[in-house]
């Protein structure tokens, strides 16, 4: 009995350890090493702060579509959400740098309306949200294309630009900081606040786990829907914005970049159904995603070998994650 | 209690969803076509424009239906439509020799992938939605970086699968009824059928009633994907030629999800039937051809269909007391 109990301790203590390192951050720094082996100056702080400007957007996304997956339900509308960001930007600017503000003020304003429009759909019409949300995809780009003519036009001013390309320079320790990477360490912040951190976040997680009893508890489960979704149309918009800075205006930024968010959550930990998920996973998760691209850019492999990369990877992420809980290890 | 209840609950829906559809949508048709005055639609002609409308998306709806019952859901169906368009195509070169080795090796992958599918889910439980979009992304990405555009092409004897028709009826249109009558019979006169409603009404206890339950999740989803490589052929026939876009531009893996949900089948499972989603692709149809005929341009049409989709779910979903996510 007594040489039982130490020994079970220690077993436990072992599971817990590996339960609590995430397995974000072990597909990272796997995938990371790997990128590094093949182009060392991955890890000189201006290739990795370059790497983490250009994975911005997506750990952006990712730390918003996690409120959803959180709460147990989906957004695929995101993609949509930053092409209309995009193409409506350089629609209200028109190129012109005073209107910047105004026009990142309307964005934000689309964005809690397509974030209402959904949480409105899945919490009071009942509509599941894998449905209701790919509703909004089909009409969010098609008033994307309403509203350009279905072609790109016009450009983006370089104040609003600024958002994806501008960079600090000198700084100490890192020698120069994207600003894209400000903002994402801002977003995670506030999401890991938001999520870990404040009763509302304590309410998504119970909402998503068993919204039966969380309504018994006098959780508002309807509101706690509609904010989980506004939340994630606003995380979209503010990618939209940076992804604007980087590429400039096209019809298709955002095509495919709902799944990616899904991905980057579900490799970072996010149950789908609800009920479990972390920031730190998360965005973790989105830069493993953008390793891996990165890698299979370095190796040469066509573009569209991307997909088929993701999609592996996104399986066995969710088959070893189901592995774990069923062994309790 | 309950159990009691459940039969004719089922029957009474059965009966009402689908029928209201067929009804709704032959409405709106109605009223579309006098109200624009464009009554060619109404002839025998533009009825069968119209039912030839519903075949591609009506084969990988009767699919859906079937994952879908058993809780089950097929992301990769898109994907899965345009491996085998260009599969046939590519095989085929134009050579009538060929036709029958491309439809048996398109029809095998597909047969394979659905296998997989199912085996994924069933003995490595990654939820459906995880297991099928990921496949669907390996496909998709296999098949863009070995082909970018239309390759090869179908001979003119296998583009007689879309354009030729006996009498008035087009192929196609007898092909998707068939199909749908043999789904029907599938769910509603075999042990098969009887099993998917269980696994998907309560898994935990058909698995203790002594169903393999693994079995039938690997056996709907072996189906799913066999209607989506059926409706690959499609395509390529219609097409003459099959391009690694065509079922990514049809988004059928989306819109087949919303027709079965429109026909009244649960996306929990274990509920619904096949004539709710045949009922649910003609109004698809009904709603595309009023568009036309109303000359609604194309980027307000997609507005409008986004609108009808969360619409159209939220008729049948607002009876639900429970809680959706």
């Amino acid at each position: 009995m007594t040489i039982a109990l130490p020994d079970t301790a220690l077993h436990r203590r072992a599971g817990s350890l590996t339960r609590h390192i995430n397995s974000g951050v072990v597909i990272f720094l796997v995938l990371f090493a790997a990128v590094a082996l093949k182009q060392p100056s991955y890890i000189e702080p201006a290739g990795f702060m370059n790497f983490l400007r250009r994975a911005a957007p997506l750990g952006v996304l990712a730390a918003g579509q996690v409120f959803v997956l959180v709460s147990g339900g989906f957004d695929l509308s995101v993609g949509s959400l930053i092409t209309l960001s995009v193409l409506g930007a350089s629609m209200i600017t028109g190129g012109d740098p005073s209107l910047t503000g105004a026009a990142i003020a309307a964005l934000y304003g689309i964005g809690v309306a397509v974030g209402l429009i959904n949480g409105i759909a899945v919490a009071f019409l009942k509509v599941p949200s894998i449905i209701a949300t790919l509703g909004t995809l089909l009409s969010v780009n098609g008033v994307a294309m309403m509203w350009s003519g279905g072609s790109p036009r016009g450009y983006l001013p370089d104040n609003f630009r600024a958002f994806g390309r501008f960079v600090f320079r000198d700084v100490p320790l890192v020698g120069q900081l994207p600003l894209s990477v400000i903002v994402l360490a801002i977003v995670a912040v506030l999401a890991w606040w938001g999520l870990h951190g404040t009763v509302f976040g304590r309410r998504v997680f119970a909402v998503g786990d068993n919204p039966r009893a969380a309504e018994l508890a006098g959780i508002r489960v309807d509101l706690t829907r509609i904010s989980a979704f506004v939340i994630s149309a606003l995380s979209a918009v503010t990618a939209g914005i940076m992804l604007g800075g980087f590429g400039g205006v096209s019809t298709d930024v955002g095509q495919g970049l709902e799944l990616q968010a899904i991905a980057a959550c579900v490799i970072g930990g996010a149950q789908l159904m609800g009920g479990r998920g972390s920031i730190t996973g998360v965005v973790f998760g989105a830069l493993s995603l953008f390793a891996l691209f990165t890698l299979l850019n370095l190796l040469g492999l066509p573009q569209a070998l991307r997909d088929t990369a993701q999609g592996l990877i996104l399986i066995s992420a969710v088959a070893s994650g189901a592995y774990r809980q069923r062994t309790g290890g | 209690m309950t159990l009691a209840l459940q039969p004719a609950r089922r029957r009474h829906r059965a009966f009402s969803v689908p029928l209201l559809l067929f009804i709704g949508s032959a409405a709106l048709y109605l009223c579309a076509a006098l109200w624009t005055q464009s009554l060619n639609q109404l002839s025998a002609e533009g009825i069968v424009g119209l039912l030839q409308r519903t075949v591609a998306l009506g084969t990988v709806a009767l699919g859906q239906t079937l994952v879908i019952l058993c809780a089950s859901i097929d992301l990769s169906v898109g994907s899965m439509i345009s491996v085998g368009a260009v599969l046939a195509s590519f095989i085929m070169r134009g050579a009538p020799a060929m036709m029958v080795p491309a439809v048996l090796v398109v029809l095998l992958v597909a047969a394979g992938v659905g296998a997989i599918n199912g085996l994924v889910i069933a003995k490595l439980k990654v939820s459906p939605l995880i297991a099928t979009l990921g496949s669907g992304l390996i496909l998709q990405g296999v098949l863009s970086s070995g082909f970018n555009n239309f390759a090869g092409s179908v001979p003119p004897a296998f583009q007689a699968v879309a354009y030729g028709a006996i009498g008035p009826l087009p192929w196609s249109v007898l092909g998707l009824g068939l199909l749908a009558l043999g789904v029907s019979w599938l769910l509603r006169s075999t042990r098969f059928g009887a099993h998917l409603y269980a696994v998907g009404g309560n898994a935990a206890g058909a698995r203790l009633a002594g169903i393999r339950t693994d079995r039938v999740i690997v056996q709907a989803h072996t189906l799913c994907s066999l209607f989506a490589g059926l409706t690959g052929l499609y395509l390529a026939s219609r097409l003459r030629s099959g391009a690694p876009w065509v079922g990514r531009d049809g988004v059928y893996d989306l819109e087949s999800i919303a027709v079965v949900v429109i026909g009244g089948t649960m996306l929990a499972g274990g509920r619904g039937g096949v004539w709710g989603t045949i009922a649910g692709v003609l109004l698809f149809a009904v709603i595309d051809a009023s568009f036309n005929m109303l000359g609604v341009p194309a980027f307000p049409k997609q507005v409008i269909r986004g609108a009808i989709v969360i619409a159209a779910v939220a008729v049948y979903s607002l009876r639900n007391k429970g809680h959706v996510a």
